[in-house]
């Protein structure tokens, strides 16, 4: 199956990219950094790092797109927001946003379908590579750029073996001076 | 006149870019037969020599008034307030055995620098602007009103500020901001060897704009050639 994706590029041709491609670059990326790296944890760090990158530029992107949605003053809207138009426009799924926990600081996105991982198998050398922990990296840097702290990580993975992927999201604090005049 | 000029400032109140619309700015030239050089007073500002008081007719039938800064001498330009072989100017202006000298005299636009200063203090007066307002969550200034031009700002949620300067009749400048929002995130932050903050020095996104600009002049009616300043 290949998914289209659609983006915009110079003179506003709207320019469509086979998914598959997509996945083959990303599976590209993560195989070289495999080759790269000793272990797992400095993989899923580089993994994190490049997606923080990808994250405080996309968030500019996605601001521009929908200049109607305005800023979130409590975790429910952001994740809402997150799920419903963030994964949405850039990768084609909207996950669920579950599993709040007591306080209301924490919620799971939980993706039936993650399309970084169509054809991969994790192998028994990396038992701890978390493939697509790019997607960490970019909440957390798109979200702090929005002047949210927020800590990101995988619960569930479908390529270890577990039913779904869940994405875990922890706010830890609003960057208050951060903030820029009049957005507070 | 249209759209004057376009600023970008990042969140931390530095100017990351800068574009000015070429326009028709003032030049002329004067000629002196003898010493002294009568009708203008001129005196050293930063690194021009500019005329301070007096105004003088130029040989076109401009007028060289307040302000005007000096930028050739004898067909030789002035830079830093010194010829190419490193006399001073005011040396050859106050040297009788220059004369009969041709002065040429043009009105500058701000440095760099001094620009600089000028949006990181507009930066500072945006959020004390923000502070004053009556209203919760107000949004800062929006517009600001002179004379002979408009100085309009929008800041993205970030804190990134797109600032265009244009004259009182340029319609639909907030749509005009958005378009240059839009072209900041394609060809600014996609491109992968530009940091975050940093001065725009991105190719593409210097000809889009250039584009864009042209399309909002049009609907103006007016039709002015565009270059990079």
């Amino acid at each position: 199956m290949s998914r289209q994706y659609v983006g915009r590029s110079q003179s506003d041709r709207k320019v469509s990219v086979s998914g598959e491609l997509f996945a083959l670059t990303y599976g590209a990326l993560v195989a070289q950094l495999v080759k790269d790296y000793e272990t797992d944890d400095e993989i899923n760090k580089q993994l994190n790092k490049m997606g923080y990158n990808i994250g405080i530029r996309l968030i500019e992107d996605f601001l521009a797109r929908f200049p109607d949605i305005g800023r979130c003053y409590d975790l429910k809207s952001t994740a809402d927001i997150l799920a419903k138009q963030g994964f949405k426009t850039f990768l084609g799924i909207v996950p669920l946003v579950a599993n709040w926990n007591a306080k209301g600081d924490e919620f799971s996105l939980i993706l039936e379908y993650n399309p970084l991982c169509d054809f991969v198998e994790l192998s028994e050398d990396h038992p701890n590579l978390l493939y697509s922990n790019i997607i960490c990296g970019v909440l957390r840097g798109a979200l702090e750029m929005v002047q949210l702290d927020v800590d990101v990580w995988f619960v569930q993975d479908t390529l270890k073996g577990d039913d779904t992927t869940e994405i875990r999201l922890k706010l830890n604090k609003r960057l208050e001076d951060a903030v820029p005049a009049g957005e507070d | 006149m249209g759209i004057i000029s376009v600023y970008i400032i990042s969140k931390a109140g530095g100017m990351i870019f800068s574009h000015d619309m070429p326009s028709q700015s003032r030049e002329g030239e004067v000629e002196f037969q003898q010493y002294p050089v009568v009708g203008m007073l001129l005196e050293e500002v930063d690194r021009n020599l500019v005329v301070k008081f007096g105004e003088v007719r130029a040989l076109d039938g401009g007028l060289i008034q307040v302000g005007y800064s000096l930028i050739a001498i004898n067909g030789q330009n002035v830079v830093n307030k010194a010829l190419a072989d490193g006399r001073s100017a005011l040396s050859v202006i106050n040297d009788p055995t220059s004369f009969p000298l041709r002065l040429r005299f043009k009105r500058l636009k701000a440095s760099i620098n001094e620009r600089i200063m000028l949006l990181s203090m507009f930066h500072s007066i945006y959020a004390i602007s923000v502070r004053l307002s009556p209203e919760e969550h107000s949004k800062g200034i929006q517009c600001l009103e002179a004379q002979s031009f408009n100085f309009h700002c929008m800041q993205t949620r970030t804190g990134v500020k797109f600032i265009v300067i244009a004259d009182k009749q340029q319609q639909k400048v907030s749509e005009l901001l958005r378009k240059i929002y839009e072209l900041y995130t394609d060809y600014v932050l996609k491109n992968p060897f530009y940091s975050l903050d940093m001065p725009i020095k991105c190719e593409l996104f210097t000809s889009n704009l250039l584009k864009v600009l042209d399309v909002a002049d049009k609907d103006k009616g007016y039709t002015t050639g565009t270059t990079t300043a």
